[in-house]
């Protein structure tokens, strides 16, 4: 009997933070997503999908939909390209090659706070160090954080830096475990190095790939919510708030309950059908080797 | 002798992008670290300067004047390490549970955990969650902070793949000299697991030390607050943009996960790789 209910017990401590603290709250947004919580009375009017269509014709919500999506996606494209190739380069031997691996690994420890702040700095009009650069070799000359277009850019550069190290470890761990056996054949058959790259190894390492796009895009549109508030707090007016931002600005700043657990439904159900692509269809082929 | 010039090429070419990629790659931590030791001349020359000279720490000594930075810093240290052991405590029971015992309803409970593998809570579902930590009393509390990251289905998913590749055989010597399942946990499958185990801990503890909305939105008083939180404040109080006061406080957010990474390295991007799944 002890024995039967022993795997139990082993269980109830994770249970108890996934449901209070994952599932709970997953319930709690979808029932408040039907009311409107009024600041004074304390009293909650039950709207229907009242929330829900409000949000959908809020241009500042279509705004930060929009605004999300470029945003992400730049960023994924650009650091998942940017990384297969620096993790190409880092699978060289050649000498010193664990010092290079150390300092571009690096960012990997560092916070999308500090990620922010660094490069808040480095894009300073008066003091930045990539700004200066900027004006020398492109000539642009700009207030980086508080323009557009160019308060869009600031952030994807912090992001990219930010998730470039990621997804450069998986691909370098994936090259590795490619078989040189593949790769011997390929030379034999006189694939040039070019071609083998696009021919043999990145399909080889696709699932790896994958994997990569589903992580980069929850860290651009979740993680990167402190690289926006410490670099741009959404500005220039609304130029660079993103869902997570707006749903900080609804939920916290004004209070907005109904219509802030509506955006956090949404938000939710965006996560399980990452989720669910991701284990339907990616389970198969990650492991590959 | 041609192939040998045409490798000695191609070995200096790799050296010249590796070189600049990562100079490029580490140059905002290493301006950040110079510019936290410089006088303000310094940091508001114009070209700006790369190479230090000199120390000069009063940046240091300021941003702990602006901020109450040594008990952000104690803040920001007793949360990860209280999310650290409790994700490590409860993915080992639960892994445990998934790994080495057959029982009913094990296989939905499976996908109900597995269903929240990459959702962050505190970011996707911030606003209910707030709600409820406040109905809980929690709000400026370290309960706040820590509780809802005592678990993740990362660490159960980290330890169930580990265990499952210790031989049964252990387990039914175990058993046969009389060892409670608990036993064979606490006396042979942890002792066992070690490198996974410190692997999943600095991973934890970077994930936790590196959080930011979710502390800047319980902790409403400074005492409260984190380091990371602590950058932002500093940023916001430098009306001057005193940049050497603001990147002292980064550097003081960024080294202690650094450092860690710097000297486990290889540690780090096994469990990473090995785990699949971040945080």
């Amino acid at each position: 009997m002890r024995r039967k209910i022993f795997p139990y017990l082993l269980l109830i401590p994770t249970y108890l933070v996934i449901v209070f603290f994952i599932y709970a709250p997953a319930f709690d947004a979808l029932y408040n997503s039907f009311f409107r919580v009024s600041v004074f009375g304390r009293r909650k009017i039950f709207v229907g999908f009242q929330n829900y269509l409000s949000l959908f014709t809020d241009k500042d919500y279509l705004y930060a939909v929009n605004f999300t999506l470029v945003y992400t996606g730049v960023t994924v494209v650009v650091s998942i390209f940017l990384s297969f190739f620096l993790a190409l380069l880092l699978d060289q031997k050649v000498p010193g090659s664990r010092i290079y691996r150390t300092l571009i690994f690096a960012p990997y420890a560092v916070s999308h706070a500090v990620a922010g702040a660094l490069w808040g700095f480095l894009l300073n009009p008066v003091v930045g160090h990539v700004n200066y650069l900027m004006r020398i070799f492109f000539g642009i000359q700009t207030h980086w954080l508080t323009t557009t277009p160019y308060a869009a850019y600031s952030l994807i550069f912090a992001s990219v830096w930010k998730t470039l190290p990621f997804n450069i470890i998986f691909y370098l761990a994936a090259l590795q475990s490619i078989p040189t056996e593949v790769l011997e054949a390929s030379i034999i058959d006189g694939a040039s190095s070019w071609k083998r790259v696009w021919k043999i190894i990145f399909p080889l390492v696709s699932p790896i790939t994958f994997y990569l796009v589903i992580m980069s895009i929850i860290s651009a549109t979740f993680q990167s919510f402190a690289i926006i508030d410490v670099m741009t707090k959404g500005g220039p007016g609304i130029y660079t708030t993103n869902l997570v931002y707006k749903l900080f600005l609804d939920g916290f700043r004004f209070q907005k309950i109904g219509l802030a657990s509506a955006q956090n439904v949404i938000l939710f159900i965006v996560m399980m059908v990452i989720t669910i692509i991701y284990f339907s269809y990616g389970q198969r082929r990650v492991h590959y080797q | 002798m041609r192939k040998s010039t045409k490798r000695i090429i191609k070995t200096i070419v790799f050296e010249i992008l590796l070189i600049t990629s990562s100079l490029l790659m580490f140059a905002p931590i290493l301006l950040a670290i110079i510019m936290s030791i410089q006088p303000p001349e310094f940091v508001f020359s114009y070209p700006p300067r790369f190479l230090p000279r000199g120390l000069f720490l009063q940046n240091y000594l300021e941003a702990f004047k602006i901020v109450p930075f040594a008990r952000m810093i104690f803040n920001s240290a007793l949360i990860s390490i209280f999310i650290t052991l409790g994700k490590l405590v409860t993915g080992s029971l639960s892994g445990y549970a998934y790994a080495n015992f057959v029982f009913r309803g094990s296989k939905i409970s499976f996908y109900v955990l597995f269903a929240t593998l990459f959702i962050p809570a505190e970011i996707v579902l911030i606003v209910p969650l707030f709600r409820i930590v406040s109905r809980f009393g929690w709000t400026n509390t370290y309960w706040a902070m820590t509780v809802p990251f005592l678990a993740s289905a990362t660490n159960t998913f980290l330890m169930q793949q580990h265990f499952k590749t210790i031989p049964k055989d252990f387990e039914d010597a175990a058993k046969i000299d009389g060892a409670t399942p608990m036993q064979y946990f606490t006396k042979i499958l942890l002792p066992l697991s070690r490198p996974i185990i410190a692997g999943a801990a600095i991973i934890n503890f970077t994930y936790a030390w590196n959080m930011y909305l979710w502390p800047m939105i319980v902790a409403m008083e400074d005492r409260m607050k984190t380091v990371q939180v602590a950058i932002n404040m500093i940023m916001n109080a430098e009306s001057s943009n005193n940049w050497g006061i603001i990147m002292a406080a980064t550097v003081v957010a960024l080294l202690p996960t650094l450092i860690l990474f710097f000297a486990l390295q290889d540690l780090f991007v096994k469990s990473l790789v090995g785990s699949g799944v971040k945080g």
